[in-house]
């Protein structure tokens, strides 16, 4: 019985999967909170982190799945496209004459405005991209697009389009520096729904559980989009591409055209990813749209299977709340059970003793977190390259072929975009 | 002549219209060089300027040479884009001048662990130990022998543990594993010498040369690494050219399968190349942070992409290739600030050069699989 086979027994449901093992966490959370001593505001804030990580690693990783999962297109520019989104955003929305001396003036559009244009933009991007490299091999493709997310992070880390004036339009990327985004996803969404007071928790935290509910429903609407593009005939044709390029363009599918698109989709997502994640803390700066992004994406997909877009959102809870999160947590938790306040200078000084080092390794837990990471991808590749539900193979038609098959697949199309049961009884003989 | 001539218009006009994106890239680049001869002609721009721009080009251009010569082996006879290339540079930078700041450091009062460590948690200054090529001769050489060495062991190492059980898988998976070890060893890296970039050399004597209108600065470190890295360079060539193994490279690059029915040990090939590779590998990581005087955890990692473009260029799996990719590409990313508005736009400059050449002409400039 595999892993996945003993979880589908627990959960009879792709939904259900994903709830249950979102409240798995909130549940271990609330505890290592209550062991830690935390006061009700403080797990209610811990909470409210772990709500908003495992949120924004969904959304981007459903987003890496239009590409990677569905169309086969090997993407690791995605920190790239959603810079694009989000400085596109901020510039739209910025102040045209800023109070705060310093700030880069902008254009003053209303943030839906604002939002839509950073997804085009992003879009557009991807357009460019996508148009020459959708030729290339898989691993060329790679090179590109990660020379692309790089190019787009140099320039807007430069002095020259820190601040500039085309057409008497002065704007800018605000170079290292970045951009204060006081009119942001987040703020909407606080200006909407006021948060309620006489609650023991502070007005910030309650704030970032609105808007932590709010990029919930966002997960559940790129869920439901990728759903209905999976199953579409745009999708099954997606599909046929990725198991076979020659094929698909045999059968009169034109696969350049198809593979542009969903590459112009999926890059407008990860704009909206952008906007909803970096651009909502209220700043942007390049530094934080490093190849390193990219990759956390990556293993989060490819945790949860590429392919199946409720293992995108598996992936991402796991990534953030376990791989991620999870080790500052049982920093903190060791540190208050074995009372460890020590701050060893380096290595060798930590090699004096089992406690010295232990609160060495306690120290550098930023690090440790990045080899288990790095140690975790390579165990999936070599074991477990599908992923917890992924897997590559499933019916390509919208009606099932064989006989035999007729009732699972019709019971998956509902269940999922992409029929997971009928993918691992029957994909074989497809 | 003239038919010359003919044939050279006839190619022109046939690039016109058939690819009209590269033509327009032929013509940027011609005007770019008749921009520059102008300029220098009529003193616009600085004879030693370029001088200048040219030699950092260089020495830029030999460490991504050298550094390139085992990604595009490994990228042509395993078929994958090794992204864990850039943190062997850094792995191999480490341990080099950890053996560098030890031998320097005997005889002083610094502690034997904070040489080990390269001065991590600011212990100990480069400065204070008088780490220069002119004055500690022997602790640079062995350092660069141990950085080679233990490039050697580390990948040798993660071939056995990582890559060899997915020998048969595709390059795409190859590629993610190696962006497994990639993150493993930059963090080990930090978790032992820790995240500050630190100096590793005091200050440095070297030759002024006049050039027409100024001065060329030539440090004896640059120098190092010129002569270092030409050495090397020939040094592989001629053993592949005085040994099967560069034939068996070749065969293995072309069709691996039929290497094997031919009778080719394919893994003893594999394991030559992470060899040769590798050495090549951590040689360039400590040429490097000897030329620039600091090393940090991100060393290789920022030149990674640069090595990319390099390997690229000159056609992947051609060692030749490799060294001629990374001197143009070393070259442009210097020179082209000549145009560019600030040095920041230099390595985006050459991410662009990279992207177009994958696009126009993915097989290199100095195109073909030719190994040795």
């Amino acid at each position: 019985m595999t892993a996945r086979e003993t979880l589908e027994g627990i959960f009879d449901n792709d939904l259900k999967l994903v709830v249950g093992f979102m409240a798995t966490l909130w549940v271990v959370y609330f505890v290592l909170g209550a062991v830690l001593g935390y006061d009700v505001n403080g797990i209610a804030n811990a909470l409210r982190g772990l709500t908003f990580w495992a949120a924004v690693y969904a959304l981007c990783v459903l987003a890496l799945n239009l590409h990677w999962g569905y169309a086969g297109l090997f993407n690791i520019g995605v920190a790239g496209f959603m810079a694009v989104g989000a400085y596109t955003m901020a510039i739209a929305v910025n102040p045209v004459n800023p109070t705060s001396s310093g700030a880069i003036p902008g254009f003053g559009l209303p943030l839906p405005v604002g939002i839509v244009i950073g997804m085009i933009a992003a879009a557009i991007v991807g357009l460019i991209a996508a148009l020459p490299a959708l030729r290339l091999r898989a691993d060329y493709l790679a090179i590109v697009t990660i020379g692309i997310s790089e190019i787009i992070r140099l320039s807007f880390k430069s002095v020259t389009l820190k601040e500039f004036t085309v057409l008497g339009k002065t704007f800018g990327t605000g170079g290292g520096s970045g951009l204060v985004i006081d009119n942001n996803p987040a703020s909407f969404i606080n200006d909407f729904l006021p948060a309620p007071s006489g609650l023991p928790v502070t007005q910030s935290v309650i704030e970032g559980w609105i808007y932590a509910i709010a990029l919930l429903g966002f997960v559940a609407l790129f869920y439901w989009t990728l759903a209905r593009v999976g199953n579409s005939p745009f999708g099954r044709v997606l599909r046929a591409i990725r198991e076979d390029e020659d094929a698909a363009s045999s059968l009169g599918k034109n696969t350049p055209r198809f593979k542009v698109k969903a590459f112009m989709l999926g890059c407008a997502l990860m704009g909206l990813a952008g906007m909803l994640w970096q651009a909502s803390q209220g700043f942007v700066n390049p530094g934080t749209f490093k190849p390193e992004l990219t990759f956390y994406i990556w293993i989060a997909l490819i945790i949860g299977g590429a392919g199946s877009n409720t293992g995108s959102v598996l992936g991402g809870l796991l990534f953030a709340g376990v791989l991620f999160q999870g080790p500052l947590y049982v920093k903190n938790v060791v540190e208050k059970a074995l009372n460890i306040s020590g701050n060893p200078e380096s290595l060798i000084a930590a090699l004096q003793g089992p406690i010295e080092f232990l609160a060495y390794t306690l120290n550098n837990m930023g690090a440790i977190r990045f080899i288990f990471t790095g140690v975790v991808l390579i165990w999936l590749m070599q074991n477990r390259p599908e992923g917890l539900l992924g897997h590559r193979k499933e019916p390509a038609a919208a009606i099932p072929i064989l006989g035999t098959q007729r009732e699972q697949g019709a019971d998956a199309v509902q269940a999922d975009s992409i029929p997971d049961d009928a993918g691992s009884s029957g994909g074989d003989e497809q | 002549m003239s038919q010359s001539s003919v044939s050279v218009f006839d190619r022109g006009t046939r690039l016109l219209r058939e690819q009209p994106g590269a033509a327009v890239l032929w013509l940027i680049a011609v005007w770019l060089l008749l921009d520059l001869v102008l300029g220098l002609a009529s003193g616009r721009i600085a004879v030693s300027r370029v001088a200048t721009y040219t030699w950092d080009g260089i020495t830029l251009g030999l460490v991504l040479g050298l550094a390139g010569v085992g990604l595009s082996m490994t990228y042509s006879i395993l078929n994958f884009a090794n992204f864990a290339h850039g943190d062997y540079i850094t792995a191999g930078a480490f341990s080099g001048w950890s053996t560098t700041y030890l031998l320097s450091g005997l005889g002083s009062n610094a502690s034997i662990g904070s040489l080990i460590l390269v001065g991590a948690g600011g212990t100990v200054f480069a400065g204070d130990l008088g780490i220069n090529v002119a004055a500690q001769p022997l602790a640079i050489i062995l350092g660069l022998v141990v950085a080679a060495v233990v490039t050697v062991l580390l990948s040798l190492g993660m071939d056995r543990v990582v890559f060899k059980p997915l020998r048969n898988e595709e390059g795409i998976t190859l590629l993610i594993a190696s962006i497994g070890i990639a993150l493993t060893v930059r963090y080990l890296i930090v978790f032992v010498f820790q995240q500050s970039t630190r100096g590793v050399t005091a200050n440095v004597p070297g030759w002024k040369v006049h050039i027409v209108d100024g001065v060329l600065n030539v440090s004896y470190h640059e120098a190092t690494l010129f002569i270092v890295s030409v050495a090397l360079m020939l040094g592989v060539h001629f053993v592949l050219q005085s040994t099967k193994l560069g034939k068996a490279m070749r065969a293995m690059a072309d069709n691996k399968d039929l290497a094997q029915v031919t009778g080719i040990p394919t893994e003893r090939v594999v394991r030559a190349t992470w060899i040769i590779g590798g050495a090549l590998t951590g040689a360039s990581g400590y040429l490097i942070a000897l030329e620039r005087g600091t090393l940090g955890y991100n060393l290789g990692w920022l030149l990674l992409l640069l090595i990319f473009a390099a390997v690229i260029l000159g056609g992947i799996g051609s060692i030749y290739g490799a060294i001629g990719g990374g001197l143009v590409i070393g070259l442009a990313s210097k020179v082209s600030l000549i145009w560019l508005p600030e040095a920041s736009f230099a390595r985006p400059a050459a991410f662009l050069i990279m992207i177009l050449i994958l696009i126009y002409k993915p097989s290199g400039l100095f195109s073909g699989r030719s190994t040795a």
